[in-house]
């Protein structure tokens, strides 16, 4: 399938529609009150789910592209990427703000204390790394760098996986699942995942 | 709500024929109705706004039930030891945020699952190791006793915390009754099984993967501490079933899960028995989960918590957690000698 410039144009308007219309459907639900009376934890899960959601999305994109032979498929992940990092940003915000009240002691504290949330802090760092380099202008600069670089998103999924495993209280059923999908996912690429070791 | 009092014949609005002024957010239409049920007003106009609203919340895809739980008014005294100048959590925030994972994980769940719960017919029976054996009736759990108000802090393990006023009596003068033996040691309370209509008791995936039924305990002395009361409402108001309806246990020194919700049998035993959350994770709940600042979930602080009060989503306040939750007068005396650190 060959896609003229225009044609592409409007599948990233697409795109982005797509990946905007679950924040009006929180912003409805706390404000309707069907995210209940007190809708915190609500949004932090909502916002998480959605960050690792985007993120499991932005890794389907190449082997569709390869498998169906859509080269411009591949145009999309940049902009598929960042919206992971718009809403790990909301995610972390919400908890900071909504139920740290901005304690940045407190935030402190827990990042050092607690495993789950080192690691999600420890993944959200690869993501705003991503993020920064993922100008145009950088890419070429930085060359064969920037693959490397870049090729973090791996550990990144592998550490949000965790996170999510480690944060619930009991009901583990998702998290497997989720789990279930990053092997999916990452064994695409296992030829590429063991040449990291070979190196 | 009853039977809706709509007959074929009488003149009625069209579900698209409502003027701007009718369109009130989902929060102010509950608590209308409720101030509504509250004054005993009839139940048509409360209903033909009900089908009118639910029509509009349905498109936003709110699939809440268009019968809501009947609550009724209840007539008690007020308990002047237990009463409070901190601010109550709204009637609203303690009825939409619950944790009963018989109806689901989600905080909204509860509420969202459990507004067709049956408690008329209910039994409570309080059996085991005592010389007479009782069971109260749905009637009896509102009449045995003479039910006091009391206003409450409730501490959960999630570190936030609500306050709240709850209906009931002393759960040592219900135990009093049935005249426990001198075997006696501990309390174990055991919520209703009926997979039918608790969604979470079917399916591991709804309730989070407690086994089912949900089982607490306490020791004797804990038990009949002035503070364990026995819940049968809120606000003035039988419970809603998100809340535990008909009657539900409230040990305000220790954290919520050790507030059993909807019990059918109190039974008085030897030894200490299993506690459900106990059973799922023993390294992050114990016997006892009495509130203390100074030991930590292994996941998160307890050293302070997030209070529900009124107002929107950044009105809410971080305070620093009492030792027992600020009961410390009351039952401190219960631990004496006992390590807090190892008995969490």
């Amino acid at each position: 399938m060959r896609v003229t410039p225009k044609q592409l144009f409007w599948i990233k308007g697409l795109f982005h529609l797509v990946a905007l219309t679950p924040i009006v459907f929180l912003v409805l639900n706390v404000f309707s009150g069907g995210a209940g009376g007190d809708p915190v934890q609500y949004i932090i899960h909502y916002t998480g789910i959605g960050a690792l959601n985007t993120l499991l999305i932005t890794l389907l994109i190449s082997p569709i592209a390869k498998k169906m032979k859509w080269p411009w498929l591949m145009r999309t992940r940049r902009l598929v990427g960042l919206y992971v990092f718009a809403y790990a940003t909301l995610h972390i915000a919400a908890y900071f703000s909504l139920d740290l009240l901005f304690e940045w002691r407190l935030l402190g504290e827990e990042i050092v204390k607690r495993p789950y949330i080192l690691v999600g802090a420890v993944a959200y760092l690869i993501l705003v790394a991503l993020t920064v380099t993922s100008l145009k202008k950088l890419m070429s600069k930085m060359g064969r760098k920037w693959q490397t670089l870049h090729n973090l998103i791996y550990l990144a999924v592998i550490l949000v996986a965790i996170h999510f495993f480690w944060s619930v209280k009991s009901e583990i059923i998702q998290p497997s699942i989720y789990i279930g999908l990053v092997i999916v996912l990452l064994s695409f690429r296992w030829r590429k995942l063991i040449g990291f070791f070979k190196d | 709500m009853k039977a809706k009092g709509f007959t074929k014949g009488i003149a009625q609005k069209a579900a698209w024929d409502m003027s701007e002024s009718e369109v009130t957010p989902e929060s102010v239409f509950k608590q209308r109705r409720n101030i509504i049920k509250a004054l005993g007003l009839g139940a048509a106009s409360a209903s033909l706004s009900t089908n009118v609203q639910a029509g509009l919340f349905d498109v936003f895809g709110n699939d809440k039930p268009k019968k809501a739980f009947e609550v009724s008014p209840l007539t008690f005294t007020k308990n002047q030891s237990y009463q409070t100048s901190e601010i109550l959590t709204p009637e609203n925030k303690v009825i939409s945020h619950n944790n009963f994972y018989e109806f689901g994980t989600r905080k909204t769940d509860p509420q969202d699952n459990a507004q067709g719960f049956k408690v008329n017919p209910w039994q409570l029976k309080i059996e085991g190791e005592v010389e007479k054996p009782l069971t109260l009736d749905y009637e009896d759990l509102y009449k045995l006793i003479a039910l006091e108000e009391r206003t409450y802090r409730l501490r959960c393990v999630e570190a936030w915390s609500m306050v709240i006023p709850w209906v009931g009596f002393s759960l040592a003068e219900l135990i009093k009754k049935a005249n426990p033996t001198s075997k006696a040691k501990y309390v174990a309370f055991e919520t209703l099984y009926d997979p039918e209509q608790m969604p979470g008791q079917r399916n591991r995936y709804v309730g989070g993967g407690v086994s089912y039924p949900y089982v607490e305990g306490l020791t004797l002395p804990e038990a009949m501490n002035e503070l364990s009361f026995l819940a049968v409402g809120l606000y003035g108001k039988t419970l809603p079933p998100q809340n535990g309806a008909p009657i539900r246990l409230v040990v305000p020194w220790k954290y919520g899960f050790k507030s059993i919700k909807s019990i059918v049998k109190i039974r008085l035993v030897e030894k200490m028995p299993p506690t459900s959350w106990n059973i799922l994770a023993p390294h992050e709940y114990g016997f006892y989960a009495n509130v203390n600042p100074q030991v930590d979930h292994p996941r998160w602080s307890q050293a302070s918590e997030r209070r529900i009060g009124a107002g929107g989503l950044f009105s809410a306040k971080r305070i620093p957690t009492q030792m027992y939750n600020g009961y410390g007068d009351q039952v401190a005396s219960l631990y004496k000698g006992l390590d807090l650190r190892k008995n969490f």
